[in-house]
């Protein structure tokens, strides 16, 4: 019994809606920085990636519409002919076929736009390819615009439409305009239909719930019908025809005895007439409403042979089904909704009939078997006389039997609760959880046996056998033992002797000061300038020096000394006297002249405040200051590594350092 | 109670220590201190860090494999109790950590085997190309020792003597 609900489908947004509902949603959830530096493989991902999502967003939306609206030729025919007179068959697939078709050009969008985005080559043109694919799935959207909307009207609508269930237990009730079928069915249900003086108060189908025999009846009330030609009916009637169509109901015809509906009993036997193909299989009764206003026996002739008529095809029905045409009133009653006389008549009748023919229809289907069953318990007839009690087996019997004396002597099991409070309570006593165990020995119930040693879970090398492997490792240990002692000594010979061990020493702490100094150069060097030698202060390349060096690596330093010191400038070799003898010689005199002149004063060294005759110094005090000035102001020159007073070279005009950078902080609006 | 192993260095997590991690798909991370968590949150490879137990077995500076490493499984199914078996497994373990700390021990001196012949050969060749810092090739041709004689210097008795007298 499937209950037809429609207020389950979900909202269908309008286009613009669905549009930005997505595209938001697109902007939410995907990842949104790129830049486009990035790799292009990434680029190219993060575009596809929304892309595709858009696209599924898309689909699944438009998928739950689809679903979600019922398919016309899935349901039961009446709901099917239902929607169709509400909503119109052809228009209403139309519009799921183009919400279809919007999902598969959707579809082929964007698996169009990821082939293309695949060889996207800059961040611009994957961009563009995005934008024109989100694009397009939107225009499709749009261009659907219409379908959402008058989808989302069917869906309004259909939420509102009365739960009725084809299959159930149902009364119909049926008839022209105003004849009394919405008071009628607010007298038996609890259901508040409008009843007004007009007619075509009730513009479609109420359903209201009564209850018979313990059993529930749905009730509908229809809108009026007219006596017209089929093509003619509008909506509202057309509701009713489907009803009566399609609902395998019990029905009831309502008569206006009296003709306050503003049509003759005459009309509304035509009424019946021509809609009584519609009453097929279905139990009718006709009832007279309003006799109140105009008692059934008061009517005239005419009238009287048309309500008979009636009569007659109700009759038909009854025997149609096989029933017997005994119940002669249960085809035409007389009620009256104002006085409430004969409403509950009606209504048992009704049900009654009803009933009865849904009960023949069972008992003629097959299921019927299955039901019976249910209520049938097979006994087998017995044989014989002889008697078979039900057979209980000795020992429940025996305890059982014991049962019933424990029963008398009240005896309780000792519980665990009851031996903690004999020793001492709850925080005194610890029950061991290890009573019950089984093990080969009950000696070892109470044992403790540690779960850690020496960094290692005990638990893990727990092996049956791990006597018997333990044995085996420990012999194969001996055995690589013996192996090892036996060659274990490899001396490579070729040792050292200690002198030479002396001066490995000696060459390595050579080597350790060279690099200790040449890490104290490289530390300083960039305050310190590349000055050439001549002006070095230290004064350490002495000859003294060159000859402790050359005495420390075994030489004789005294050859190398005396060369240093010849080559320094010394007069004393020109001015020997052994030059006499070529005195005479006037070529002689060339060479010693040129050698005089080649040879460049040398100023003997005089101690520092030694006053010279010509120097221009007051006294050796004032010298001493003169030469202690000059130093000053030559010592600022060395250092700049300045050849002279008049050394003015700038060796880069522009550093950068000083012409370009931003500051970190601060402006920079002067350099 | 179980002792686990650090994931990242290999050491043995003692109860109360480090920090589990578990992760969404539910493989769980143990660390022993937060050196090691922090090198894992860092995405730092346990092979490529030297100090870990990876490193040093991957790399062969450790014992890879040996039947001491085997006695040691971890068991889903407890064993039924019994006492003898708990008696020989405690005195087992001993035995074989015993075992596995020597063979542990060749390893590693089998590694350093060849290392103070190395020593020996790149020593001579030291001395033979830099023996000019110590004595020139000049002085070493008149007189082959390689290092120059010591000289010394007698110190004179006499001031010892005079202020013994004074005294």
């Amino acid at each position: 019994m499937v209950q037809y609900n429609f207020k389950k489908i979900t909202i269908v947004p309008t286009g613009k809606d669905f549009v930005d509902i997505i595209l938001s949603r697109t902007q939410r959830q995907t990842p949104t920085v790129v830049h486009k530096g990035y790799a292009i493989s990434r680029i190219r991902q993060f575009y596809m990636r929304k892309v595709k999502y858009t696209q599924q967003n898309f689909h699944e939306k438009l998928s739950t519409i689809i679903e979600e609206f019922p398919r016309l030729d899935g349901i039961h025919p009446f709901y099917g002919d239902l929607l169709h007179v509400l909503y119109n068959k052809d228009h209403y697939k139309l519009a799921l076929g183009q919400i279809n078709t919007a999902r598969n050009l959707i579809g082929k969008i964007a698996k169009d736009y990821v082939k293309l985005l695949k060889y996207g080559d800059s961040l611009y043109r994957c961009k563009s390819l995005k934008v024109a694919a989100l694009g397009r799935m939107c225009t499709v959207i749009k261009r659907i615009g219409p379908s959402l909307a008058y989808l989302e009207q069917i869906r309004q609508h259909m939420a509102r439409l009365p739960s009725i269930d084809p299959n159930t237990r149902t009364i119909l009730i049926c008839g022209y305009p105003n004849v009394g079928k919405s008071s009628f069915i607010n007298k038996i249900t609890r259901a508040d239909v409008d009843v007004q003086p007009y007619a075509f108060t009730t513009k479609s189908l109420f359903v209201g719930h009564t209850d018979f025999k313990y059993l529930r009846y749905q009730v509908i009330d229809t809108p009026g019908i007219l006596d017209r030609p089929f093509e003619d009916r509008n909506i509202i009637e057309m509701c009713s025809i489907t009803a009566l169509a399609h609902l395998r109901a019990a029905v009831l015809f309502f008569l206006d005895i009296s003709g306050s509906c503003g049509y003759s009993i005459a009309q509304q036997a035509a009424l019946f007439h021509s809609i009584k193909s519609l009453f097929m299989n279905k139990p009718l009764i006709i009832v007279c409403n309003k006799t109140d206003l105009q008692p059934l026996e008061g009517i005239s002739e005419e009238d009287m042979k048309l309500v008979m008529e009636m009569k007659a095809e109700a009759m038909k029905t009854v025997m149609g089904q096989g029933g017997e045409p005994t119940d002669d009133e249960g085809v035409l009653l007389t009620m009256s909704t104002l006085t409430e006389e004969g409403v509950i008549a009606v209504k048992n009748a009704a049900c009654e009939r009803l009933l009865n023919q849904r009960v023949e229809m069972k008992m003629k289907s097959k299921k019927l078997n299955d039901c019976l069953n249910r209520f049938h318990v097979a006994i087998p007839k017995p044989r014989d006389q002889k008697e078979r009690p039900a057979c209980i087996p000795q020992a429940v019997l025996e305890a059982k039997a014991r049962k019933a004396d424990q029963a008398a002597e009240k005896e309780k099991r000792k519980l665990e609760r009851d031996l903690e409070d004999e020793n001492g309570g709850a925080g005194v006593y610890s029950a061991s959880l290890r009573k019950h165990h089984i093990l080969a020995n009950d000696e070892w119930k109470e044992d403790i046996m540690p779960e850690i040693m020496d960094g290692h879970n005990v638990y893990d090398f727990i092996d049956p056998d791990i006597l018997q492997r333990l044995e085996e490792l420990e012999r194969e240990e001996g055995i690589r033992q013996e192996q090892e002692a036996d060659d274990d000594f490899e001396m490579d010979g070729a040792e050292l002797t200690a002198e030479e061990q002396e001066a490995l020493a000696e060459i390595r702490k050579k080597k350790s000061f060279l690099i200790q100094q040449h890490r104290m150069k490289k530390s300083t060097a960039e305050s310190r300038p590349i000055v050439p030698r001549k002006f070095d202060k230290e004064r350490q390349f002495t000859s003294e020096r060159m000859g402790r060096q050359l005495s420390s690596l075994g030489l004789d330093p005294s050859l190398a000394i005396n060369r240093a010191r010849s080559k320094s400038r010394g007069r004393k070799r020109e001015r020997s006297p052994e030059r006499g003898e070529d005195a005479m010689d006037v070529d002689n005199d060339q060479p010693s002249k040129k050698l005089r002149l080649r040879s460049r004063s040398r100023s003997r060294s005089r101690p520092p405040n030694e006053v010279a005759p010509g120097e221009g110094f007051k006294d050796s005090a004032q010298k001493v200051k003169a030469v202690k000035l000059a130093k000053k102001s030559v010592k600022k020159r060395n250092k700049d590594a300045r050849r002279g007073e008049a050394d003015r070279v700038i060796p880069s005009l522009k550093p950068k350092h000083l012409f370009s950078g931003k500051r970190s902080i601060g402006k920079t609006q002067r350099r | 109670m179980r002792l686990e192993k650090c994931w990242f260095c290999s050491s043995t997590i003692y109860p109360g220590h480090g920090i589990q991690f578990v992760r969404n798909d539910a493989k769980i991370f143990r660390f022993c201190r937060s050196k090691c968590h922090k090198n894992f949150k860092m995405k730092r490879n346990p092979r490529k860090v030297k100090w870990t137990k990876a490193y040093r077995r991957l790399h062969g500076k450790d014992m890879t494999q040996d039947s001491t490493f085997e006695f040691e499984r971890k068991r889903n199914r407890p064993e039924r109790y019994d006492r003898n078996l708990a008696e020989n497994t405690l005195k087992a373990i001993k035995k074989i950590d015993k075992v596995r700390v020597d063979r542990e021990a060749r390893h590693h001196a089998m590694r350093m085997k060849g290392k103070k012949a190395m020593e020996r050969k790149e020593a001579a060749k030291e001395l033979e190309q830099s023996i000019h810092m110590v004595k020139a090739p000049a002085a070493l041709q008149q007189e082959a020792s390689l290092t120059l004689p010591k000289i010394k210097v007698k110190v004179s008795q006499e001031q010892s003597q005079e202020n013994r007298m004074e005294e």
